[in-house]
């Protein structure tokens, strides 16, 4: 086969260069750099050049610039010799850690379409070809929609089955949870709803005891031993097989669809791995949620199916439009909120969003919400597991304790924004960061031994809000609902009026303060461990127990004054006046609010778990106030914060850049820095040129007509440099060091002997975007916001003065703003 | 070159479809006569303890007086006792949960043997096979004691065989590299995902 001769070549490159590349880096052997042995020169030269456009760190420098090896695929699974035959000069892919040029994917796109319809119209086969690139996008999003709500099913059912592992195991069946275990019996009663002969705890099994301090013990130690067991597993696989599935990753999906790459962010390893470990996180009782998760492994099913299809896998700029959408469909599954998924991606995930993507994200969203439906995890068609079906009233007094529901949502998500990112930064740098699996461990352990004798942290935090949503009917047996009734009540069921608590209710209380404190705390140190998690469910828990406290204080309140002026109006002895679920609800909205400041896809995405516009106001006059109080607090949401954290190249559209400094101010070279370094039209050989590179460790370089007139030509990448000098130097006859390189139309004048020319016109970008020094640095931020550039050169009468990068223009932002501009890492 | 790109998506075709297939199996579970019932919970009623009653029964005849049977109050206390009653519909799907289970616990069994073998079998074999010419390459491994830490190594030994048995083997060494990359910059450096 014609493979066998490629293979071989490609398996000496990588010999000679695993071979001669005995730099005093580790793991750099696998290098495809072209000129060898830059590293240690690259280091001196950098204290000479003030320019840093790629990272700080040497090390990352070199690792991340010669990741060219898997240029060509962002799965992870491309091969070197898709690298190898390139051809000369369609160098379209970028290097790893690198943000993509959003005009030219625009403009390659436009060109691939005007080619595939000027086809068109040549033959019936050519027509059916453009109809099924016109369609591909939609086969693209049912795909997606499909496979989301498959893998969202089948978390949701094994979520479930091994919750309960914790506890006990089915012996009719292994593979059925406590409930679907007793579904078939009739032992069941009106107290002990939940027991059945099928389905037996850990002690009844192992010591054949039920009840006594012997049992407890045993079911408590074995509770402890599954949730350690799970976290192990889970910490384990991440770290074995795909280390960038642990996180939420909702940061880093926000940063990979503003144009920059993370190649095996979106692979398939990636989504196995995050899938798999998801439930064994969630299973294990800590305190995290499967939401945010569910996007990453929703855009990872996105990557995966765009790239089957040209038209999606060669153009970046294409592919996060189906990114966007496949981020709605998981948002859409999680919650089984179509509407809400497509405002989501809108308000918190996507950078550009186009109308055709809209409609497409919709599209995909209500596939995955179908199919997710089809597949019935909770066995009553619901798609979630705390949805909401009643409809009683509330009162315009009821404001008053949603508004202060509000507030304690937007300073709970204050303190959890400052405590989680002071948190996360130690392990960024202290020595807390080099112990991942046995913090994890520390953290399940500790999580198990406290949540265990709570009846309200036992269980999966999305039964306890399951539980706290729900109103209290004649028919609940829980201990929440144990109000004192009244005997010869004769009132249809779902309109009981306000009762006096019982005993069990009180106790309630005291258990859910407990748990509230409880999970304010161990959700820090929980959000951001090298496992998947998520923090839309323990907020939401954390609001909910506190709006469940409110409102059976508000609701007791009514009942034991209701000759009160505030409640005389609304609330008669003998009505159904304070629905306390409603008080849940608001404050899980509030909380959630507060945390990551989304604002219409937050009460959409209530709305559509009640079913109904009743609770609207109230959900919008709490999210509004948590927004306000946390946004005097600080600008940033949790996600923005971990953006920061990290030091991604993220430019927020929500940032208002409010000074009045100009280009001059913030453009490279600074006053008392070495001049720039440019090309010249025609005046460079290819050894000046290799040294430049070699030299330098700049992204790419001006190109001027002389270094006299420094009049603007063009702009030339390094990365296609390096390609096109490569190229060239193997396939072209005669060039050579000597050779004079060309970016004009006609070739200069040489001497008769002197060696062939080259011309690399055709990497050269005419068309570079360029302000005037005195361009005020805000319209600078705008160009660089609405357009997506990576870099801006600035001139004064049409001469070359200097270059402002986007990490240039975040580390003013960042010191405007009186933070630390040293933090912004990448380019 | 084009064979190569051609594999690729030749087995991401494969991958597609083996989903898909899945997907299809797990939707396509038939309906077993034991998972629909109907479900009335009755509370307490004057001297009536309360009770819950189940039946499989279809939708339109789910309510109190076909699935309370028998009826524990008299005659003309069924209605005040029916009214109190909450009945519902439910139904599941008991193929579909036992086959996700016992898929989800195969890939998780697999994933386990592979992660054993990766870390603990593998490196015991390398050590027997290639003996001690590892040692004079492994100076920069010093330290290293991550999965996949002689990737590079055996990289750089595969040359001369091309067969699919090498390709497959090659493709392994490279999604390594890979990983250990990944490893390193999240865990190690903390410069992604802190």
């Amino acid at each position: 086969m014609a493979i066998q001769p490629l293979l071989k070549s490609l398996q000496r490159r990588s010999l000679h260069h695993s071979l001669g590349e005995r730099s005093p880096l580790p793991n750099s052997s696998h290098s495809e750099e072209v000129l060898p042995n830059c590293s240690h020169q690259m280091k001196e030269r950098r204290d000479r050049f003030a320019w840093d456009n790629i990272l700080n760190l040497v090390e990352g420098a070199f690792l991340f610039g010669t990741n060219m090896v898997n240029a060509g695929n962002m799965n992870g699974s491309g091969n070197l010799m898709d690298f190898l035959d390139e051809p000369f000069p369609d160098v379209g892919t970028y290097e790893d850690f690198h943000t993509i040029d959003w005009l030219r994917e625009k403009s390659r796109d436009t060109d691939r379409h005007r080619k595939i319809t000027n086809k068109s119209k040549e033959s019936i086969w050519e027509f059916i070809k453009s109809l099924l690139d016109a369609w591909s996008g939609w086969v693209v999003m049912l795909l997606i929609g499909l496979l989301a709500g498959t893998l969202a099913g089948v978390i949701d059912l094994a979520v479930d089955w091994m919750t309960d592992l914790k506890e006990g195991v089915c012996l009719s069946a292994f593979w059925y949870s406590h409930e679907q275990c007793c579904w078939t019996s009739n032992e069941a009663t009106f107290e002990d709803r939940d027991k059945c002969p099928q389905w037996q705890k850990w002690s009844e099994l192992l010591v054949n005891k039920s009840e006594g301090a012997s049992a407890y013990i045993l079911n408590y130690f074995l509770y402890i031993l599954w949730a350690l067991l799970f976290a192990f597993l889970a910490v384990s696989l991440v770290r074995v097989f795909a280390p960038y599935a642990c996180g939420s990753g909702i940061p880093e999906i926000k940063t990979i669809l503003s144009g920059f790459i993370i190649r095996g962010y979106l692979g398939k390893w990636t989504l196995l791995i995050k899938t798999v470990t998801l439930v064994l996180v969630v299973s294990s009782g800590l305190s995290l949620g499967k939401e945010g998760p569910l996007v990453h492994v929703a855009c990872c099913c996105g990557n995966f199916f765009s790239s089957l299809f040209s038209k999606y896998s060669k153009n970046e700029g294409k592919r996060r439009e189906v990114l966007s959408a496949a981020a709605a469909a998981g948002v859409s599954v999680a919650f089984g909120a179509p509407i809400g998924g497509v405002l989501f991606s809108l308000e918190e995930v996507s950078y550009y969003f186009p109308l055709k993507t809209l409609w497409r994200s919709f599209f995909a969203a209500l596939v995955a919400a179908f199919t997710l439906r089809s597949i019935n995890p909770f066995g009553n068609s619901r798609l979630v597991l705390f949805y909401v079906e009643y409809h009683t009233p509330w009162y315009m007094a009821e404001l008053f304790p949603f508004i202060l529901l509000g507030v304690f949502g937007g300073l709970w998500g204050t303190l959890f924004i400052r405590c989680n990112i002071a948190w996360c930064r130690r392990r960024k740098t202290t020595r807390l960061g080099k112990y991942p699996v046995l913090e994890v461990i520390a953290v399940t352990a500790i999580t198990a031994i406290i949540a265990y004798p709570n009846p309200y942290t036992r269980r999966s935090t999305s039964e306890l809000i399951s539980e706290l949503f729900n109103d209290c009917g004649a028919l609940e047996s829980s201990q929440l609902c144990d109000y004192i009734n009244d005997p010869n009540m004769t009132r249809p069921v779902d309109d009981i009026p306000d009762r006096p608590a019982g005993i069990g209710v009180y106790m309630a209380m005291w258990q859910l303060a407990l748990a509230l404190v409880f999970k304010i705390i161990i959700t820090i140190f929980t959000f951001g461990m090298k496992i998947p998690s998520g923090l839309f469910i323990p907020s939401m828990a954390v609001g909910a127990i506190a709006g469940r406290i409110v409102g059976i204080g508000v609701e007791q309140l009514a009942y034991h004054h209701h000759d009160w002026i505030i409640f005389r109006n609304w609330c008669r002895p003998g009505a159904d006046c304070v629905t306390p679920g409603l008080y849940a609800m608001v404050g899980a909205a509030a909380c959630l609010g507060g945390v990551t400041r989304m604002t219409v896809s937050l009460v959409v995405i209530m709305f559509e778990l009640t079913g109904g516009l009743e609770y609207i106001v109230p959900l919008m006059a709490a999210a509004v106030t948590s927004k306000w109080v946390a946004d005097a607090f600080g600008k940033e949401g949790i996600y923005e914060a971990h953006i920061h954290l990290n030091g991604y190249p993220f430019l927020d559209v929500k940032d208002e850049f409010t000074h009045r400094t100009l280009a001059t101010d913030v453009m490279r070279p600074r006053r008392g820095e070495a001049p720039l370094s440019v090309l010249t039209q025609d005046s460079m050989t290819v050894e000046d040129v290799e040294t430049l590179i070699k030299e330098t460790d700049y992204n790419g370089f001006p190109v001027v007509v002389s270094k006299d007139s420094e009049r603007l030509i063009g702009f030339a990448q390094r990365r296609e440099l390096i390609l096109a000098i490569k190229n060239a130097r193997q396939r072209q006859d005669g060039v050579v060091s000597n050779s004079v390189i060309y970016f004009t139309e006609e070739p200069p004048e040489v001497p008769a002997n002197s060696p062939h020319p080259l011309k690399l016109r055709r990497i050269l970008n005419l068309s570079p975007f360029t302000v005037t020094d005195h361009t005020p640095m805000e319209t600078v931020v705008d160009i660089f916001r609405k357009l997506g550039l990576r870099q801006c050169l600035v001139t004064r009468s049409g001469r070359l003065l200097g270059i402002i990068t986007k990490k240039d223009v975040l580390r003013h932002m960042a010191q405007m703003a009186n933070q630390d501009p040293e933090s912004i890492m990448f380019n | 070159m084009a064979a190569g790109r051609g594999s690729g998506g030749g087995s991401r075709a494969a991958w597609a479809l083996l989903v898909l297939a899945a997907l299809a199996a797990s939707a396509a579970g038939e309906k077993n006569s034991e998972d629909v019932r109907c479900k009335c919970i009755c509370p307490p009623y004057k001297d009536h303890a309360g009770d819950i009653f189940s039946k499989n029964i279809s939708q339109k005849d789910c309510d109190c007086f076909h699935v309370v049977v028998p009826m524990p109050v008299p005659g003309p206390d069924v209605e005040a006792y029916c009214l109190r009653c909450e009945c519902k519909y439910e139904e599941r799907s008991s193929e579909t949960i036992k086959i996700t289970i016992i898929i989800y616990l195969s890939i998780l069994g697999l994933l386990l043997l592979y992660m054993v073998y990766l870390t603990m079998v593998e490196p015991i074999l390398k050590r027997r096979l290639f003996g001690h010419s590892q040692l004079i390459q492994s100076d920069e491994d010093i330290g290293d004691h991550q999965p996949f830490a002689n990737a590079h190594d055996v990289l750089a030994r595969s040359r001369s065989r091309a067969n699919m048995l090498n390709k497959v083997e090659y493709a392994q060494q490279r999604w390594k590299l890979q990983v250990q990359e990944q490893r390193k910059s999240v865990f190690d450096r903390h410069v992604v995902l802190s």
